[in-house]
């Protein structure tokens, strides 16, 4: 039985993973970047269809929009061209091919290990899932939310202090 | 006929108004280009386009023809992904942001309700934003890709731009947000139904239930930053001519420039109709809406119109014009009797009639403000973005939160 909504995952999920492998293949960092893109709009589709309007659209927002400007910004003002392609260190073959498949491993078995149900979708609209996420993050993660506030403001400060000029 | 339309309604209605929308939305970009040449020719007096057809109305058409029948070449180097890519993400991103737009409240055709747009959405203005901000992508790899420094001082430009703009277009909205408490457009109109017409609109703020208050530092901040988002006069930096060529639609030709071409003017129909959405009620009547005689305004447009055109068509200078304008005249004047005559279709044309005039409005100052603006320096530009508009915005969501707050004790 293949429901509309299984079908949507499963085209919403290949796309992530596309523009995952994507990522890593593309040998331009703007391509790599654009595929990045791709995860992250595919990425707020899953969590549409899994009834959290407002994350989907504050991931296209943050993620989509505003931090991958910001690489696409960079990489643009470098001007930074075709990777260079070197043979595979050994650190890579020896260390990082067992990790990977270990990492395979772990995620294989907690996948078999789940009922195989996903949580069901909330049932009410969005804004007032929306409300409540607001009353959580200002009720009981008031200090993370906080904290994190906190975080973005010192970083703020740094950037301005590097950007100014000396005198 | 309405059982079909009860069993299927869900699959036909979205495409059938899919179809309509985007027809009137390219013919109205269409004419928006002819009106823009038109106004800026007779503010800077000149006559404007002229040539094609009766006071140049066939503009468009040939333009259009020109666009199809141009050769298209494209520049060595460029990187093709990018450079195919762009103008279509440009376009597919404006029109998209159209269809969560409510142009008027819902109807009923047939005993089917529907909402007068393409969806419904309960975060439309979300998912406005968030095409928004995907929408920079579009100019940024087309600077990019094509191969050419102007393009790619213009690409970056607006990437620069779109980025400082949008922080102050987001906030000056979270006033609207705060008085509403909710993310749909079409509650934020309904929002502003009140017993005094305009003054219930957020820009003045006495609503109903007096939990309103006036947005019209949020409405100037969103305006502007709304100016900045488009790419357009003052804020017109990507595509300077007079510095970067064209600056990022530089190496674009034929079909491809005009995607560029309509996806800006489709995003300015988008900003504008958002623009009155927040704050200039919507689809709502500017009269208290007791005022029921109010409701043959159209009507009372629409006649004088349709009889002055009719009036001065017949005296145009070539046959051709003869012959167009009177019947365009004739049809508006018919169009204003129709609607005297059939009182439940000017019930229905109340809500559109209001948001397109309104939109119309916000579409005319946009040329205008291009017509008499210089643009801006770059530096100017950040300066602004940065250190005026967006802790004038942030004030203004401080100031609605103090007020909303103080109501609440």
């Amino acid at each position: 039985m293949i429901s509309g909504v299984l079908v949507i995952f499963f085209l919403l999920a290949g796309l992530a993973l596309l523009g995952a492998v994507s990522l890593i293949w593309q040998s331009h960092p703007i391509h790599s970047a654009l595929s990045l893109i791709l995860v992250m709009v595919s990425l707020a589709g899953l969590y549409l269809l899994m009834g959290a309007e407002f994350v989907a659209a504050v991931q296209i927002i943050v993620y989509g929009g505003a931090v991958m400007v910001l690489f696409i910004f960079v990489i643009m003002l470098l001007n930074a061209g075709v990777e260079e392609r070197t043979n595979i260190s050994k650190m890579a073959t020896f260390g990082g091919v067992p990790l990977a498949m270990a990492l395979g491993l772990i995620i294989a078995a907690a996948i078999a290990r789940s009922s195989g149900q996903m949580p069901a979708p909330a049932a009410s609209g969005a804004m007032s899932s929306t409300r409540e996420l607001s009353k959580l993050l200002f009720s009981e993660f008031v200090y993370p939310f906080e904290l994190t506030s906190f975080l973005i403001l010192v970083a703020i400060l740094g950037a301005i202090v590097l950007a100014q000029r000396e005198n | 006929m309405s059982e079909i339309l009860a069993k299927y309604g869900f699959l036909i209605v979205p495409i059938i108004k899919v179809l309509i929308l985007v027809f009137v939305v390219l013919t109205l970009d269409a004419y928006l280009t002819w009106l823009e040449r038109k106004v800026i020719a007779h503010i800077q007096a000149r006559w404007g386009p002229h040539r094609v057809g009766p006071h140049g109305l066939l503009q468009p058409l040939a333009d259009g023809i020109k666009f199809i029948l141009k050769e298209d070449p494209m520049p060595t180097g460029v990187d093709k992904k990018a450079y195919f890519f762009a103008p279509f993400l440009t376009l597919m991103l404006a029109l998209t942001s159209l269809s969560v737009i409510p142009f008027g409240p819902d109807i009923t055709i047939f005993g089917y309700t529907t909402n007068f747009g393409i969806a419904d959405v309960n975060i439309s203005l979300l998912v406005l934003f968030a095409i928004t901000a995907l929408g920079v992508y579009g100019i940024a790899l087309a600077g990019w890709g094509s191969n050419n420094k102007y393009s790619l001082l213009g690409g970056l430009r607006s990437s620069a731009q779109m980025i400082s703009y949008e922080l102050a277009l987001t906030l000056s909205v979270v006033g609207v947000l705060l008085i509403a408490g909710d993310f749909s457009l079409k509650h934020i109109v309904e929002k502003q139904i009140g017993d005094f017409g305009l003054l219930s609109w957020n820009i003045v703020g006495l609503t109903k239930g007096g939990g309103g208050f006036t947005q019209i530092i949020g409405c100037v901040c969103f305006f502007i930053a709304a100016i900045a988002e488009t790419n357009r006069v003052p804020f017109d930096l990507p595509e300077a001519e007079s510095e970067l060529v064209a600056g990022f639609h530089t190496e674009y030709a034929s079909m491809k420039f005009a995607m560029f071409f309509i996806g800006e003017y489709t995003s300015m129909i988008a900003v504008s109709s958002l623009f009155t959405i927040l704050f200039f009620g919507g689809w709502l009547s500017p009269f208290p809406a007791s005022w029921t005689i109010t409701h043959y305004l159209p009507s009372v447009i629409f006649i004088p119109l349709g009889l002055w055109v009719f009036y001065d068509g017949i005296r145009y200078e070539t046959i051709f014009g003869r012959l167009i304008l009177p019947g365009l005249g004739a049809v508006f004047t018919v169009l204003g009797f129709a609607l005297f005559l059939f009182s439940p279709v000017n019930e229905v044309i109340q809500g559109p009639f209001w948001f397109f005039a309104k939109v119309g409005a916000v579409l005319f100052f946009y040329i205008w403000m291009r017509g008499t603006l210089p643009r801006f320096r770059y530096d100017q530009l950040m300066d602004f973005g940065w250190k005026f508009l967006l802790p004038v915005s942030i004030a203004n969501v401080v100031l609605t939160s103090a007020v909303i707050m103080w109501r609440m004790k």
